[in-house]
């Protein structure tokens, strides 16, 4: 045993050797080791990706240009997204699903350990090419995350960087899906039916159907893009006979399921919390997976809400009004359900029970902005303003952010054997959600008042509500900072962590060590039939 | 009076200066909080169904969080809360189902109602057609053979920092879109080279500019002003910089706009 293995050391004891040094963390097929890779890389990618939003909200921070040009604001603002979507948002909910669901079904490791290590180590190189894009001859791909042409077809080499980064982002969430799905089908300790398979297992077996579903559907538009820039196709060009709306009904098939990509693993998070802490069973298990699935199906018909403004046909809006607003049904079914567990309860507030309550609370607001925009009449004033980032910034920060710290608190004393900093970890959450909701509130009243997305300067009337904006962002991004050094320190020492961790943990992985041996379950557990 | 008394009222004096200074910007700020008013027909309906939706929301919000915080106050253990055992209730489920249904059903109706009126671009009095290009937008009369560019008027030095910003600050361009009011104009919205998106808050039209596609709008604007809006979808680098402008006048001084353009247009030639 080497000096690296410190932090889960102790219990292991038989099959855990691995090469020393760097040498492990290339080669590991571990689900844990591959777990820490994905949750440190995520970190990483949530730091650049916030550093890009605090230059977008510097030069916000008053009208006139001041920081930066406007075409580097617009790259700025690309890059933000798609590093904070496709390099800290889904990567750490894989990383969470590595570490836990081996263990919350009894499993000694993921099925398929070699895909794994491949899945993670595709994701270094593709988000090196894409931050590289900023050094490329006209920089990174700044038409958006969402790449609309004829735009797009502008660019120079940097969005062909970037949409080579995204096939191999893609590629690996792909693979890690399929690994995830072949982990939960195959590898459940006896006993363990799907319907008694912990929420976190359930939402992320959904979401990884919906990984495989909706990646290939990206991947395809972005090669047409990649064709129609250099191979002489006319796929998104008028000019050729082709179609620029088509590549967004393309986009947005892949773009809405996305949505909840990456908000189904948190709702499954929230799901583990709120039982733990209530010390009472999650309310309506039954009802919480089919409004998950609810949720994944209808994730598939609603695309064209993001297109009210496109010019679609009459029956073509007011299908798609109706069945975006039918999504808000089962969302509510949750959050109910949410509700309806914690009521009664016998509750206490540790840190990832502040997390689970202040990621329902801000990811209904986001939910009640959701079902403005989904309303066309009134979208045709919100589409495009910062109404809309408001929105978005409520559900993903609100819903997936903060539900992904709050499954790194609720977890971490497990994969440790060590206790966070309890006042630190509450000082994190009233920073971030205070901070955040500062920077964001705002928002909705700049949009409602006029001001467009994506737009480097403004008119004065813009002013005051983008300077609170500013200064709350910037207290969030180093917010973020005290969560560093409480993990930094929680792997490095601290009180002990017993093996149940919480006094309401309900679940296999707290019959396990703290931290766990290094292969989970090497004889399956026996499930008490409840 | 006192020499310190004086004192006193000149300290009083520098404080009140002091705020003054301080919140002077706060106090003589807009704080936009909601739509600019609605001046036609169609924007006063967005309005209305937004203003809708919003209560509902603010409605579902203080009764669903208020007992999220009545449950976070009461049920906690250091007050003595002992978990109850309920993990299922068949009745429960069905209300919180059935409930939001009927609530999304009552949205709907109107929705469904605005929208058909919105989307009937027949029996217009006037055609203009917007073509977006990167960045400016030119403006064909198709009833009155008039056509010109609009671009954006606000000095680079006001932009860069170098002069004072003026109330109109990137809002201001060369040529107006002069309408007449109580006119039904159907815009034909398209765009040259990229995505752009014409849209007016006020007028409450918002239409995507897709090249190769021409979208039909349509506005009836009740009372004479001037109106701003700007450019909506990304763009390009100047995506902030291609305001629209739209004067709104009567009838007649709208034909003596017309003809005025015109002969200065032939004049020119």
């Amino acid at each position: 045993m080497t000096a690296t293995t410190a932090d889960h050391s102790v219990h292991d004891h038989h099959h855990d050797h691995h090469p020393p040094g760097a040498w492990r963390w290339l080669f590991t097929t571990n689900h844990k080791d591959i777990g820490t890779l994905y949750l440190w890389f995520a970190f990483v990618m949530f730091i650049v990706g916030g550093a890009m939003a605090l230059v977008i909200r510097a030069e916000l921070f008053q009208p006139g240009l001041q920081a930066v040009t406007p075409h580097f604001f617009n790259q700025m603002t690309t890059v933000h997204a798609l590093v904070m979507i496709f390099g800290a948002a889904m990567p750490a909910f894989v990383g969470l699903a590595n570490w836990q669901i081996p263990m919350m079904i009894g499993a000694p490791d993921m099925a398929l350990p070699r895909l794994n290590n491949w899945s993670f180590w595709l994701l270094p190189p593709a988000a090196t090419l894409l931050i590289a894009s900023l050094f490329a001859p006209g920089g990174a791909p700044a038409g958006g995350w969402t790449l609309y042409p004829p735009l797009s077809i502008q660019g120079g080499m940097g969005v062909d960087m970037g949409i080579l980064a995204l096939h191999m982002m893609g590629m690996s969430s792909i693979l890690g899906s399929i690994n995830i799905i072949a982990t939960i089908m195959n590898m459940r300790a006896p006993g363990m039916h799907l319907m008694k398979m912990p929420l976190f297992v359930w939402t992320w077996l959904i979401t990884a159907f919906l990984l495989v579903t909706a990646i290939p559907v990206l991947a395809g538009a972005i090669t047409m893009l990649l064709t129609d820039r250099h191979f002489g196709t006319h796929f998104f060009d008028p000019g050729g006979g082709g179609d620029p709306v088509m590549f967004q009904h393309v986009f947005w098939f892949f773009g809405h399921p996305e949505v909840y990509i990456l908000v189904l693993p948190a709702f499954g998070v929230i799901s583990q919390i709120i039982p733990t802490f209530a010390r009472k069973p999650l309310f309506g298990y039954t009802s919480m997976v089919f409004a998950t699935t609810a949720i994944a199906f209808l994730s598939f018909i609603v695309w064209a809400h993001h297109m009210y403004t496109v010019g679609m046909p009459l029956t073509g809006e007011l299908f798609f009004m109706y069945s975006t607003m039918l999504i808000a049904v089962p969302t509510g079914v949750k959050v109910f359900n949410w509700l309806a567990t914690m009521w009664r309860g016998s509750m206490t507030f540790e840190t990832p029970m502040l997390y689970a309550v202040g990621t329902v609370f801000l990811f209904t607001i986001g939910g009640f902005s959701g079902l403005m925009l989904a309303i066309t009449p009134s979208d045709f004033q919100y589409h495009d303003t910062y109404f809309v980032v408001a929105h978005f910034h409520y559900v993903i920060f609100g819903g997936t952010i903060t539900g992904a710290i709050g499954a790194v608190y609720f977890w971490l004393p497990k994969w440790t054997g060590n206790m966070y900093h309890e006042g630190m970890g509450k000082l994190h959450f009233w920073l971030t959600v205070i901070a955040m909701n500062v920077t964001f509130f705002p928002q909705h009243f700049l949009g409602l008042a006029g001001m467009p997305r994506r737009i480097p300067d403004y008119s004065l009337q813009f002013t005051e509500f983008n300077v609170i904006s500013t200064i709350g962002a910037f207290v969030l991004g180093f917010s973020q900072i005290i969560f560093l050094v409480n993990v930094v320190r929680t792997i490095r020492g601290g009180e002990k962590a017993t093996d149940r961790v919480w006094e309401g943990a309900e679940g296999l992985e707290w019959t396990l060590s703290s931290p766990p041996p290094y292969h989970s379950f090497t004889t399956p557990p026996v499930i008490r039939s409840a | 009076m006192t020499s310190s008394r004086q004192q006193r009222i000149e300290r009083r004096a520098v404080l009140a200066a002091l705020a003054g200074a301080l919140f002077a910007p706060l106090a003589n700020a807009e704080w936009g909080l909601n739509f600019k008013p609605p001046v036609t027909e169609i924007a006063r309906i967005e309005y209305d169904l937004h203003m809708l939706i919003l209560w509902i929301c603010c409605a579902i919000f203080v009764v669903v969080f208020g007992v999220m915080f009545y449950s976070l106050y009461a049920h906690r253990k250091s007050r003595g809360a002992r978990a109850s055992n309920v993990s299922h209730s068949t009745k429960a489920e069905v209300v919180w189902t059935i409930v939001p249904a009927c609530i999304l059903v009552a949205m709907a109706i109107p929705s469904t109602q605005a929208l058909i009126k919105m989307e009937d671009t027949t029996g217009s009095d006037m055609t203009v057609k917007v073509t977006g290009y990167q960045w400016m937008w030119h403006y064909e009369y198709l009833d009155h053979d008039v056509d010109f560019y609009s671009i954006l008027a606000t000095p680079r030095a006001q932009i860069e920092n170098r002069e004072e910003k003026d109330e109109t600050y990137l809002l201001e361009v060369d040529n107006y879109l002069v309408l007449p009011v109580n006119r039904k104009i159907r815009l034909l919205v398209t765009a040259n080279d990229v995505l752009h998106a014409w849209w007016v808050p006020e007028l409450g039209v918002k239409k995507d500019a897709v090249p190769g596609f021409i979208n039909e709008v349509w506005t009836r604007i009740d009372e004479p002003g001037v109106y701003r809006g700007q450019c909506a979808e990304l763009c390009g680098k100047d995506h902030g910089y291609m305001p629209i402008v739209v004067r709104a006048v009567g009838e007649e001084e709208f034909e003596a706009w017309v003809s005025e353009t015109r002969a200065g247009r032939s004049a020119a030639n």
